[in-house]
């Protein structure tokens, strides 16, 4: 324990910001940042998959669900991989390790993000879309204006546990040096030797209490969701169903 | 970028190197496997007690192998947890690839608590009345989750399983980090030694995309055959 205290009176710092002020910002930051900014961009770049996915049109249909498939089907540290292979060779410059990585982490989510988007417009009455069409709104609109504002609703809790997930995630980036959180007790782990357990047990509890808050966090988003939709007026659901929902609880 | 040229790749020393590095993933992933489920299901069964101390402990568990990346997991077992086995172990572990035995250890423990949270989400979409109806018709307690609760429960957790199996199998992958020769730890290898990068990856990521899909698809037989008139 006493070991664990000195660490972290010794590196605590290192494993929070990196070597900032008088370097580089890594550590905690740095995978905080390549989270964010991987969530943001997965985000639209999902819903537009999505779109592609359930498109009638095999111009759209065809290459989002190759690349869905293609994402979901290989580790993410293969996608790294070719990610660090592929972006130098494509925008002719160095690329840094950070962009690799928010890359690889918007194309990897992305592809999760769109089934959840598709489940949550296929999970949504067909009357909704038919509603809308007869009103005279085009496919498009009906899509941005009836369908989306619905389906992403419902889907807000599960968007939080995807970043949870891409937190998680950011830690791959230690395998092409990324200065963040993982890279940074390896640093410490090298440089001590001797105490391997205390480094990796901190580094351990570090995530845990950033991905735990964010899990108590989503759950508390999930009673909301549930609590708004069956307080809200049937949307072309029977109404038989909440006796069946409340017994299984 | 030249003309692809599969020819250096995929002959001689590399392709036995990549053969056997497909065998170890393979033997990783089914190893893992099968922890994973026995970890899951004494998990769930130690969930549904009525202890609320049992309870909590799972819970906990859970948690934390949910909540803390795959990575950081591997190195805690490969690094730390590792060095307080008794000598003998240590030194026993080290002759027969302790690489291989921790990554089984942590994927497995972790992706156990993934498991066992689809199999408890199952039962809790089970109506309780079920197993209260079994119960009055006669049917013991362990007859009455055997025969009505957990044939409709497993149908439930299916889908969950079947991605839970996916994603282990591309956990393995994490093994390369302490030294497993696995896939991509080999692909990594032949890609320093041939520089046939654009060659390796693809062939890498054709074999692993062929086994994730397979997967899907068994899973989704499995999920039609079982599944049941109605629902």
């Amino acid at each position: 324990m006493t070991d664990i205290l000195q660490i972290l009176r010794d590196y605590g710092l290192l494993l929070l910001v990196g070597q900032y002020p008088n370097g580089p910002l890594g550590g905690l930051a740095i995978t905080f940042a390549m989270a964010v900014l991987g969530i943001l961009l997965a985000f639209p770049l999902g819903v537009l998959l999505a779109l592609g996915r359930i498109s009638p049109f095999a111009l759209f249909s065809w290459p989002s669900t190759v690349i869905v498939y293609v994402a979901r089907g290989v580790p993410l540290i293969m996608l790294i991989f070719w990610m660090y292979y592929f972006l130098p060779v494509a925008t002719g410059r160095p690329v840094s390790g950070f962009s690799t990585m928010v890359a690889t982490l918007v194309v990897y989510q992305a592809s999760y993000i769109a089934e959840i988007v598709r489940a949550g417009i296929e999970g949504l009455p067909k009357g909704q879309m038919e509603a809308g069409r007869s009103l005279g709104l085009s496919y498009l609109q009906t899509m941005r204006k009836v369908i989306l504002p619905q389906a992403l609703y419902n889907m807000v809790p599960t968007l939080l546990s995807q970043f949870i997930s891409t937190i998680k995630e950011t830690s791959l980036g230690y395998v092409i040096g990324v200065n963040e959180l993982t890279f940074a007790a390896n640093q410490i782990n090298t440089t001590l030797l001797t105490k391997p357990f205390q480094v990796f047990a901190i580094l351990a509890a570090v995530y845990f209490a950033l991905c735990f808050s964010l899990t108590l966090i989503t759950h508390q988003l999930e009673r909301t969701v549930t609590a708004r939709r069956a307080s809200a007026p049937t949307r072309g659901v029977p109404q038989v169903q909440p006796a069946v929902v409340i017994a299984s609880e | 970028m030249g003309r692809l040229d599969f020819s250096t790749i995929l002959r001689g020393d590399h392709l036995a190197s990549l053969g056997s590095s497909v065998l170890t993933m393979l033997e990783l992933t089914a190893l893992t496997w099968l922890l994973a489920m026995v970890v899951g299901i004494v998990l769930a069964l130690v969930r549904m007690s009525p202890s609320t101390l049992m309870q909590r402990a799972v819970a906990v568990y859970v948690e934390y192998h949910q909540n803390v990346p795959m990575l950081v997991q591997i190195f805690l077992w490969y690094f730390g947890i590792s060095t307080f086995l008794p000598q003998e172990w240590q030194q026993w572990l080290n002759h027969h690839g302790s690489e291989f035995f921790f990554a089984f250890i942590s994927v497995g423990l972790a992706m156990g608590a993934y498991v066992s949270e689809a199999l408890r989400s199952g039962i809790r979409s089970i109506p309780s009345s079920q197993h209260e109806a079994a119960r009055a018709l006669g049917l013991t307690f362990l007859q009455s989750y055997r025969l009505v609760v957990l044939p409709q429960a497993l149908r439930i957790a299916l889908p969950a399983l079947i991605s839970h199996t996916v994603l282990l199998f591309k956990n393995t992958s994490l093994a390369m980090t302490i030294g497993v020769a696995e896939l991509t730890y080999i692909t990594r290898e032949i890609e320093n030694e041939s520089f046939r990068t654009v060659e390796i990856y693809m062939v890498a990521t054709v074999i692993y995309l062929a086994i994730s899909l397979t997967i899907m698809a068994l899973g989704s037989r499995i999920e039609r055959r079982t599944s049941l008139a109605g629902r």
